[in-house]
């Protein structure tokens, strides 16, 4: 029951934060505000991570393709096929829930604990608009991030498998462009702005609705991170099911 | 002006508020003082409309809060000015965007106009110089003046205060005692504050209410509630030792 009253709570939330808006000029600052908050403050991590678990999955791949009769070139083609479909979307997500999620929660949990959103409320201001609105619009440049995270990502198999010796760089190039489906980068795209909303709101719901003090607040980002983790992970299931099987 | 009139709140099956009727009148300041869980806190919140009252009606200047409109509703609040037990600055922002917040929120003035305004009541509040910097690098009682400057920036008609001096020093508890009613006699401003504090009582209570159980139990002023020979406000008021001893004063009439 207390999950179904949650689920209820979030779809609450959710009309409330597209009901009455803020005025245009307030808003238009908080978006840039989030953008350079969730997103430019993410770009460093993304990219590390991103650089590093191509690498990793070029040198796997090449470490267990042992029979003469298979290509070198699939050393690339995994390492597309996996950084596209799942390590950029899906793996940097999670990632994301950790770092942008957990943001979320405990500024706008913060604001709960210091009556900062009771301040809102009483001035006449839609909070859940004013604090949330923005941080879901600021998301929708989410899918740059991945576009960035698979770029480096089949840079860093290239750097691995091209500079560690285990294929050259025309075997490599042949194998990133070898049976190449242009949809597989729409539905990684697709999940990729689905799973911005899911990081907005997700976090910010176990934020706004939070009860008690600072010790409430470090639970609250906790749990905000399992949740968006499992409905992060539930939505790639079920994504992946409508548009691939 | 705000009437409450026979005001009911619950919370599931436990009344908290039993028909409250009073009058909060305009340019004095109102004092609602009570133990804690007698309903101070229910009652201001239905006043600012953060919470919706069972039954019982609260006028404005005699228009009741029901038959308001959104718009009519969002055009009182931006006449409401509240200032929060904690100071609920935006720690986010520096003193000078908190206390500019609601100019920028509600009115359509060209920046010059809002900067002069907040250094305006910056000054008025006895904090020139501070506008670049940020909540944390202040002090608890500067919050609560920055907290009232923003009140009060966009010249309210009603001024709400829960327990402004609740950790404050007694000096500074009493600037902000005296701050709150002078801004409510310069500007004509219909000020409710909700107080634990007897010293505040003593100072600026020129109406209070005083609450128990949720039921209105005595009003008066503050010259009245010291001479009052009614219980259950006695045991409140001279619940501590120095109000012990200044009640022992007055009997033996020194």
């Amino acid at each position: 029951m207390t999950y179904l009253y949650s689920i209820g709570e979030y779809f609450l939330m959710l009309k409330g934060v597209f009901g009455r808006m803020t005025k245009a000029s307030v808003l238009r600052n908080l978006i840039f505000k989030e953008i350079n908050e969730l997103i430019m403050g993410s770009l460093g991590i993304v990219a590390f991570l991103s650089f590093f678990i191509g690498a990793v999955v070029a040198i796997q791949t090449a470490l267990n393709l042992n029979n003469p009769l298979i290509p070198k070139t699939l050393v690339a083609y995994a390492a597309r096929q996996s950084v596209i479909l799942e390590f950029a979307p899906t793996f940097i997500s999670i990632i994301m829930a950790g770092k942008v999620g957990s943001f979320i929660t405990s500024s706008i949990g913060s604001m709960r604990v210091t009556e900062q959103i009771d301040a809102l409320e009483v001035m006449g201001i839609n909070s859940k608009n004013y604090l949330i609105f923005p941080k879901i619009i600021a998301m929708f440049t989410y899918p740059f991030v991945i576009a960035i995270s698979m770029f480096l990502g089949i840079a860093g198999a290239y750097t691995a498998a091209v500079l560690g010796g285990f294929v050259t760089s025309d075997q490599f190039m042949t194998g990133l462009q070898d049976d190449f489906n242009p949809f597989h980068l729409t539905y990684a795209f697709i999940k990729t702005f689905l799973f911005a909303f899911i990081l907005s709101t997700v976090p910010a719901y176990h934020g706004y609705y939070m009860k008690g003090g600072a010790l409430e607040v470090g639970e609250a980002s906790t749990t905000s991170f399992v949740w968006t983790s499992v409905v992060l992970i539930v939505t790639n299931y079920a994504v992946t099911q409508l548009l691939l099987s | 002006m705000i009437q409450v009139k026979n005001l009911h709140k619950a919370f599931n099956d436990q009344e908290v508020l039993k028909g409250i009727d009073y009058t909060f009148e305009r340019g004095k300041t109102n004092l609602i003082i009570g133990q804690s869980g007698s309903g101070k806190s229910v009652f201001l919140k239905c006043m600012l409309g953060l919470f919706k009252a069972d039954k019982g009606t609260i006028e404005y200047d005699g228009k009741p809060y029901s038959t308001f409109s959104d718009e009519e509703q969002r055009e009182l609040r931006t006449e409401m000015g509240m200032l929060f037990q904690g100071g609920a600055l935006f720690d986010s922002m520096t003193v000078e965007e908190n206390v500019m917040f609601p100019l920028k929120m509600f009115t359509r003035q060209k920046k010059s106009d809002m900067i002069s305004r907040v250094h305006e009541v910056l000054e008025r509040v006895n904090l020139e110089g501070t506008g670049d910097k940020m909540p944390s690098e202040i002090s608890g009682g500067m919050q609560k003046r920055v907290a009232i400057a923003r009140a009060i920036v966009n010249k309210p008609k009603y001024l709400f205060c829960d327990e402004p001096n609740s950790g404050l020093d007694p000096q500074t508890a009493t600037v902000i005692d005296n701050l709150i009613q002078e801004l409510t006699h310069e500007n004509d401003i219909t000020t409710v504050l909700i107080t634990h504090d007897m010293n505040s009582v003593l100072e600026i209570g020129e109406r209070i209410a005083f609450l128990k159980e949720g039921v209105l139990a005595w009003k008066g002023t503050k010259d009245e509630i010291f001479r009052t020979e009614d219980q259950t406000v006695t045991e409140f008021v001279y619940s501590s030792n120095l109000f012990q001893k200044v009640r022992k004063a007055q009997q033996q009439g020194l």
